[in-house]
């Protein structure tokens, strides 16, 4: 009765202020366009349930975690799980396998996408360059245990790579099972799975730049590089922008199919990252407390370096990504 | 003269690096290929490159015959449908009512969403969740938790913004509720956005391997990609423990990979173009 009578009350002062424009409460809206709320109400429950209540467990990386307790009735224990990962020497190990990887990946695989998309833009007969490059997309479309199975066979001491080699007359090269060498491996075949498709964006943004320009170039008397140098690459400057903000604010984002398919054994000190490291501790040995706050502490690390890159971007002039 | 000449001369350089680049993509494809129809024998001796050497097709009838084999293609091929057919639904659901400017607590609701992108509890609150909810082990594990992606649904967002507001104006003077204009004029005309989503689902349940290692322990629900891994593998596990067992052979592993690679290679030629323009949308308007 008092809601009725207030809600009556808002209307009449409303009228009084805006005769036009009635304001009404969120019920009249929800009234108004029922259908859609209706439709939003599965993906929100949706989001809800998938993933703001495990946003929700995330408390148990400050609790000493008991299955029968559950994630709320857990005690408290005082930040003593970070302690121990803190104070854990393969915590950290983990942590700069993440970045070395990843750090690879940027330097090595960042530019190649540009590379490969720029030669593509100058190829001149038509079908070579759509064969081409249904060909070089077709690796980003197999999953790593797949690539994981074809890089064993590939490289393995009776692999095709050392069968060569050594008919050649070199040595083998352990290219699975000496550290180093697996780090080369890793972020070589992460090219090799990405670079082609990587090329689509910078395509899509090249077919964007002002034909004129290229034209102008021309009668200008600039040459096929100059006309790449002045036009091409600074015709492709905010995509390479953006891509790059992505790429460094994710340094500490690892997927977990991609290493835990190509580490083995024997390179573990250099191959463990902190995905695969949180699923050994996390759920193998059902150690959830410290699974969580390894997964807390990359999670909140990985997004202040989004927002920094993002931040130092928007400062040097360039649009961020928000 | 010269000009042209060194035209000529780049547009060679770069047809010749892209056809390194090319070959060094199909390679170990021809390599697992001649692998797989090779006997044992002649792999172990590295006599194998890119062409069979002794050629047989006894890996492969290990493979078909293998029933398990089988059942985990079909099964992920039943689960990769129903995954596609939810989150398409899911998607189109967000995507649409939040095209709508007149919609009050649309931009919370949407704040809300993209939040997900850029933090999310992590794998052990994710594992825990799906535990609590009773998922383990059944093919709920494999469908709900990822069923929708908000990045994909952004880019669905912006091909509805894209559809001109006078067809749906139109459609309300008809006498059009809201649902009978998303299901006769929008999703109608965006039947190309439509397609991509569903492939972009598609392949990622299809090659998507870490839910089915978390959730999965019971053989009867392995996904193709974990049934590999564990073909792929089995022989570094085993050959520790148990040097009696029956380890697969080169020959098996290559022919199992292709049974795994094949599936997409068929299909692949088809809806590459799909893949392009859907991933053209999304960098040009999201």
């Amino acid at each position: 009765m008092q809601a009725a009578k207030n809600s009556v009350a808002l209307e009449k002062k409303d009228v009084v202020q805006e005769p036009v424009q009635k304001k009404k409460g969120l019920f009249y809206y929800i009234r108004m366009d029922f259908v859609l709320y209706l439709m939003l109400l599965i993906p929100v429950l949706y989001i809800v349930v998938f993933k703001y209540v495990p946003m929700y467990g995330i408390q148990i990386a400050f609790k000493d975690y008991n299955i029968f307790q559950g994630v709320s009735l857990s005690p408290w224990n005082d930040f003593a799980t970070f302690k121990q990962i803190f104070s854990s020497p393969q915590f950290y190990q983990v942590v700069r396998n993440t970045l070395v990887l990843n750090g690879l990946d940027l330097i090595v695989g960042f530019p190649a996408p540009i590379i490969l998309a720029i030669l593509i833009n100058e190829l001149v007969w038509n079908k070579f360059k759509k064969i081409s490059q249904t060909i070089l997309y077709l690796p980003h479309f197999l999953s790593w245990v797949i690539i994981g199975g074809i890089v064993t066979q590939l490289l393995s001491p009776t692999g095709m790579f050392n069968s060569l080699l050594t008919h050649l007359g070199s040595e083998s090269v352990p290219f699975l099972t000496n550290k180093y060498a697996w780090v080369a491996t890793y972020s070589l075949v992460g090219v090799w799975q990405n670079a082609g498709w990587g090329t689509i964006l910078y395509l899509a943004a090249m077919t964007g730049i002002d034909r004129q320009l290229y034209e102008a170039a021309d009668s200008d008397g600039a040459g096929r590089f100059r006309k790449i140098w002045h036009i091409t690459l600074p015709g492709i400057r905010p995509t390479i922008v953006i891509l790059l903000i992505l790429q460094i604010g994710n340094l500490m984002a690892i997927n977990f199919d991609r290493p835990f398919n190509l580490q083995n054994n024997l390179v573990m000190d250099f191959g463990d990252v902190i995905s695969t490291y949180v699923y050994r501790v996390g759920i193998q040995s059902a150690n959830f407390s410290v699974g969580a706050a390894v997964g807390l502490f990359q999670s909140v690390i990985c997004l202040i370096f989004l927002l920094s890159s993002n931040f130092i971007t928007r400062k040097l002039g360039e649009n961020g990504i928000w | 003269m010269s000009h042209t000449l060194k035209n000529r001369l780049v547009d060679f350089t770069a047809a010749f690096v892209i056809l390194i680049a090319v070959f060094i993509c199909l390679v170990p494809f021809l390599y697992i290929l001649s692998e797989s129809l090779s006997s044992n024998k002649a792999i172990i001796s590295q006599a194998v490159t890119i062409y069979p050497i002794d050629f047989n097709l006894e890996a492969y009838k290990v493979v078909f015959g293998d029933a398990g084999m089988l059942y985990s293609l079909v099964y992920t091929v039943i689960l990769t449908v129903v995954f596609v057919l939810l989150s398409l639904t899911v998607t189109i659901l967000a995507a649409y009512p939040l095209t709508k400017k007149r919609l009050k607590g649309r931009n919370v609701l949407l704040l809300v969403m993209l939040f997900t992108m850029y933090f999310s509890g992590g794998l052990i609150p994710d594992y825990l969740n799906v535990k609590n909810l009773s998922l383990l082990n059944t093919p709920w594990a494999l469908i709900l938790p990822g069923m929708m992606s908000v990045y994909y649904m952004i880019i669905l967002k912006s091909f509805f913004q894209s559809i001109p507001d006078s067809l749906e104006e139109a459609a309300r003077l008809d006498g059009c509720n809201d649902l009978q204009i998303l299901l006769k004029v929008v999703l109608p005309l965006s039947k190309p956005a439509l397609a991509t989503i569903s492939l972009l689902y598609a392949v990622y349940r299809w090659n998507y391997f870490q839910d089915a290692l978390f959730y999965i322990t019971d053989e009867h629900l392995y996904t193709i990609q974990l049934k590999l891994y564990n073909v792929i593998n089995i022989s570094q596990q085993m050959s520790g423990e148990n040097v009696n067992v029956n380890l697969p052979s080169e020959a098996l592993k290559s022919a199992s990979i292709m049974f795994g690679t094949v599936p997409i290679l068929l299909v692949y030629p088809w809806l590459q173009k799909y893949f392009v323009s859907g991933i053209m949308i999304g960098a040009v308007k999201g």
